[in-house]
């Protein structure tokens, strides 16, 4: 059966191959492909919603042995969360051109070309990955998934991105060893590597030290600290588009793996959870420090990003047994969709921002006679989101943490959660702040540039992430489906 | 009851806020449609709805968000005294503002955030459980920063950061309290009397501790000593976002705060019963005090007025936690009466900055013979901020005396009769050197401000003096506290 599932990994990878193939057209591949598959993933939920989570085995052979694709309330949800950032991206994309016989520029023709194939390819990677219900797919989606955001990262071709690009390459490929040696090891030590084994592999040594090694090469993959060191320069010299990609959304991956681990190991994580919630901690304040430190909007915009993944998987980390509270990955989840709307915003706005000032420094963002009024307005919404401030998803997703460690009485993680929220706060004001920058002095003589579609796009993502909040009852009702 | 109401009277003021970042800033003329429109629309809706609930019916509207939260609007007696002083002070103030800003910068952001501001005070005020209360709380918060920062200048961005880290650190408190009330309790849906239960009983260390929390968080914003560093400072906005700062929205929306979470929250009974009325009854005392001695010192006109506001915010506190069912209604007539006092003496120093450059209280001298009209509105708030009768604040002070001895807390008179010594004492002298001393020689003629600043105040010295004259009309702000009070003290 060719059913929604294969087709929305195997579309965007035809039209990456499409886009690959005719580069001038590569814009039409692009949003095609983004709009179907979002197409397919929001009638991929519904039907969830509808009917209960699916499992499609791949070649016709069953687990442990063949290849399959398990649709739960989660991976759909992650799903939905990459195909709305994508189109978003995708618009502000467009601006590089999307006729083929219209002329662009040379400069834009090139991200053209380059852009759609690896994002395209970044895609189908990603949904496969979400999709995948054993661990050697998800190592086979992450080494897709590396090259290509790697490529990503370099697109825009200054030597600062091809520096960082190289970083990113090698992190990543650290990262990917780390993940294949313990999926062999699992493999040597119970036979079968597909999630539901996940339980069984913590029963023994060697699969509990196979487990470590995956979630080493994960905390890599999703820049955790102390093994951030590779994001802030790739996510702040990419081109804003890639930016936006990498950090709402490729190191969701390597979260989401990490947070589907932990469902499915249950209590038996055990000193890994500790590991990973100290780890998530130091991550959210030394973000922090970073953000506060930074003297270049993007490069802040980076850091916060070390800030949050620390916050999410921290989430996940303290969640335990999840029999006992379902809040708290659910939490975690709502955290990273929320995270992934805001994030993208940002970088979106950012890079509008810089494209009309011609710079982003921070210091220099109340100076200039110019106002970007509207990707202003976009990183503000955005940045209530990232604080989770009311009514924002974030938000929900911080009440949801915090009431389940309130009923845990871990009263030190709800102090630590609630630093955290204020630190960002901290950080985002200084950006805000200047763009406030107002009143007779300066504004009689700036001007307003004209809307370009990267500010709507901007706009749309960060009203989405404020006004999900309202409707978190959806996402977390989808987050219930279980496959039976 | 239907969902109309309470949605109709949020989105008139909701819709204003993207609208104003449309309309181009030397669009006067649609800058006046859209705000004066959503203003007057929305009063209408409001009275309306005041009708509606005098009959009994309390239009509500109720959506899960997620397992136990539920998003929930619903408008009952106490909404309704909030939402109509909100609503008339918003017209009020819109044509003030308007007029205020006709060659200013940055009018579309500002009557942007204006709308938003006014938007999240009806959230507040008709928010039906402690987390829709939450949500609007906050958008209060960030609403109004921008209106702060307004003129742009070093100054103003200071006391921006600073309103911020206050107004933001108390909400985190209010939202651990929160959610450790909703832990507790569940979902925490206001009723009158309180919605706890047994708690007390089971849980009396958390409950005070959350009280604690809650209190602290709204606490803030009403300026509670010591919580209250940043209103002076946020003095240097704009005349009418300090009038809406301290009449309307923000410490309105606190002392409105305190009122639900003693009232429908936990109940007066059991807030008695865990020993925090007694607390909460000295710390509004103190501040009252506080606020006035501070007033004193101080030279600056609008930082006189901020101090008065710290002092007189509190006679709401007081009048609630002092647990009497008259201190009650001179606490509740207190949070209308302060705001149409408050918003003329601000609107009233706005036109003295703005005609005449006046901006402290030593440059005073003959400002009744310069602006008559402006001047006795300022003299009618201030005589009514001393309690004067028969002005609006002399029936809160009476009502709050006379909760005092009710409540066997004679000491109250006398804190009541010091703090107005001392409101005269700030006060007087102003209205001395305006009205009997001659303006300086070789004042420059000051600048004429238009109707639209200068009927506002008048207006609304009128309304202290119809707010005392006719309290016992059925609709006056004491008759409608009598009813809320009813409630709460069967």
């Amino acid at each position: 059966m060719m059913s929604e599932l294969s087709l929305i990994v195997l579309l965007p990878l035809l039209a990456a191959v499409g886009a690959a193939a005719m580069p001038r057209s590569a814009g039409l591949w692009g949003l095609g492909a983004t709009v179907v598959t979002a197409a397919l993933a929001v009638s991929l939920a519904l039907g969830l919603m509808n009917g209960g989570g699916r499992m499609v085995a791949i070649s016709g052979m069953a687990a442990p042995l063949g290849i399959r694709f398990v649709a739960d309330g989660l991976s759909v949800l992650m799903v939905l969360m990459t195909s709305s950032v994508s189109i978003a991206v995708a618009l502000q994309a467009s601006s590089w051109g999307v006729w083929p016989n219209r002329v662009v520029p040379e400069r834009a023709a090139s991200l053209r070309a380059g852009f759609w194939p690896l994002w395209l390819a970044t895609m189908a990677a990603m949904n496969a990955l979400f999709l995948s219900g054993d661990l050697f797919n998800i190592y086979v989606a992450f080494e897709i998934l590396g090259l290509t955001a790697v490529g990503l990262t370099a697109l825009s071709g200054t030597p600062a991105a091809l520096r960082a690009s190289f970083d990113y390459l090698s992190a990543g490929l650290v990262g990917s060893l780390l993940l294949l040696l313990g999926v062999a090891m699992a493999y040597s030590a119970i036979g079968r590597v597909d999630i539901a084994a996940v339980p069984v592999l913590s029963d023994l040594v060697s699969g509990r030290i196979a487990l470590g090694l995956i979630v080493a090469g994960l905390a890599v993959k999703a820049a955790l600290f102390p093994l951030h060191f590779w994001m802030p320069a790739a996510h702040s010299s990419a081109t804003p588009v890639a930016s936006a990609l990498l950090s709402a959304l490729v190191v969701k991956a390597a979260i989401y793996v990490i947070l589907r681990l932990s469902i499915e190991s249950g209590d038996a994580m055990g000193s890994l959870r500790l590991a990973l919630a100290l780890m998530g901690t130091c991550a959210m304040f030394w973000g922090a420090y970073g953000a506060i430190r930074a003297t270049r909007l993007k490069l802040l915009v980076a850091h916060s990003t070390v800030a949050q993944v620390g916050l999410i998987v921290m989430a996940i980390a303290v969640s335990g047994e999840t029999a006992q509270y379902a809040g708290f990955w659910q939490a975690a989840a709502l955290l990273m969709v929320s995270h992934a709307l805001a994030k993208a915003a940002m970088f979106i706005a950012v890079g509008r921002i810089a494209e009309e000032l011609g710079h982003d420094r921070i210091s220099g963002l109340n100076r200039d006679e110019l106002r970007p009024a509207a990707a202003e307005f976009a990183f503000g919404i955005a940045a209530v989101s990232l604080i989770g401030l009311p009514p924002t998803a974030g938000f929900i997703g911080k009440w949801m943490l915090i009431d389940g460690l309130i009923e845990r009485e871990a009263w030190i993680w709800v102090a630590l959660v609630l630093t955290g929220t204020a630190m960002t706060a901290a950080y985002l004001s200084r950006v805000v702040s200047r763009f406030l920058r107002g009143g007779p002095h300066i504004s009689a003589r700036a001007e307003q540039p004209a809307w370009r579609i990267g500010d709507l796009a901007a706009l749309g993502l960060a009203t989405v992430a404020l006004l999900l909040g309202l409707a978190s009852a959806l996402p977390l009702a989808l987050l219930e489906v279980t496959v039976l | 009851m239907t969902p109309f109401l309470p949605v109709a009277i949020l989105m008139a003021s909701l819709c204003a806020a993207p609208l104003n970042m449309f309309v181009p800033e030397n669009a006067t003329r649609l800058r006046w449609l859209v705000n004066i429109g959503a203003a007057s629309l929305k009063l209408g809706f409001v009275i309306w709805l005041v009708r509606v609930v005098a009959q009994g019916g309390a239009p509500n509207l109720r959506f899960n968000v997620a397992p136990g939260l539920d998003f929930h609007l619903q408008a009952d007696a106490l909404s309704v005294l909030f939402l109509s002083l909100s609503a008339l002070l918003w017209l009020i103030t819109t044509v003030y503002a308007i007029g205020y800003l006709a060659h200013g910068a940055g009018r579309s952001r500002f009557f942007c955030f204006f709308s938003l501001c006014v938007a999240s005070t009806a959230g507040i005020a008709m928010a039906g459980n402690l987390f829709t209360f939450l949500i609007f709380f906050e958008l209060l918060t960030l609403a109004t920063y921008p209106l702060v920062v307004h003129r742009g200048t070093a100054d103003a961005h200071r006391a921006g950061r600073i309103y911020l880290a206050y107004t933001l650190g108390g909400g985190l408190a209010l939202t651990l309290g929160t959610i450790w009330l909703y832990a507790l309790a569940g979902d925490v849906t206001f009723t009158p009397r309180g919605m706890l239960g047994d708690l007390p009983q089971t849980h009396p260390v958390a409950l005070t501790l959350i009280f604690i929390l809650l209190i602290g968080g709204v606490g803030v914003k009403a300026a509670l000593v010591p919580l209250h560093g940043w209103l002076p400072l946020s003095m240097v906005a704009p005349a009418p976002v300090s009038a809406l700062l301290h009449a309307v929205a923000v410490v309105k929306a606190g002392a409105f705060g305190i009122m639900r979470i003693v009232y429908d929250v936990y109940g007066i009974e059991t807030a008695q019963l865990l020993g925090l009325a007694t607390p909460l009854a000295l710390l509004a005392g103190a501040t009252i005090m506080w606020g006035s001695i501070c007033a004193l010192t101080q030279d600056d006109l609008k930082k006189r007025l901020a101090y008065s506001t710290v002092s007189q915010v509190s006679y709401i506190t007081l009048g609630i936690a002092l647990a009497s069912p008259l201190a009650a209604i001179g606490g509740l007539t207190h949070l209308i009466h302060q705001g149409i006092m408050k918003i003329t003496l601000f609107l009233a120093a706005g036109n003295f900055a703005e005609g005449h450059g006046v901006k402290k209280v030593s440059q005073m001298d003959g400002m009744g013979r310069l602006m008559p009209v402006s001047m006795f509105a300022f003299t009618i708030g201030a005589l009514g901020m001393i309690g004067i009768p028969p002005l609006a604040g002399f029936l809160s002070k009476w009502y709050l005396g006379a909760g005092g001895l009710q409540a066997g807390q004679p000491a109250v008179i006398a804190l009541l009769a010091a703090s107005s010594l001392l409101n005269a004492a700030y006060f007087l002298p102003i209205l001395h050197r305006a009205w009997f001393r001659a303006p300086p020689v070789g004042r420059k003629p000051g600048r004429n401000l238009g109707w639209m600043m200068v009927v506002p105040p008048a207006l609304t010295a009128g309304l202290i003096i119809a707010a005392g004259l006719f309290a016992n009309a059925p609709f006056s702000p004491l008759g409608w506290t009598r009813f809320i009070v009813s409630l709460e003290y069967l």
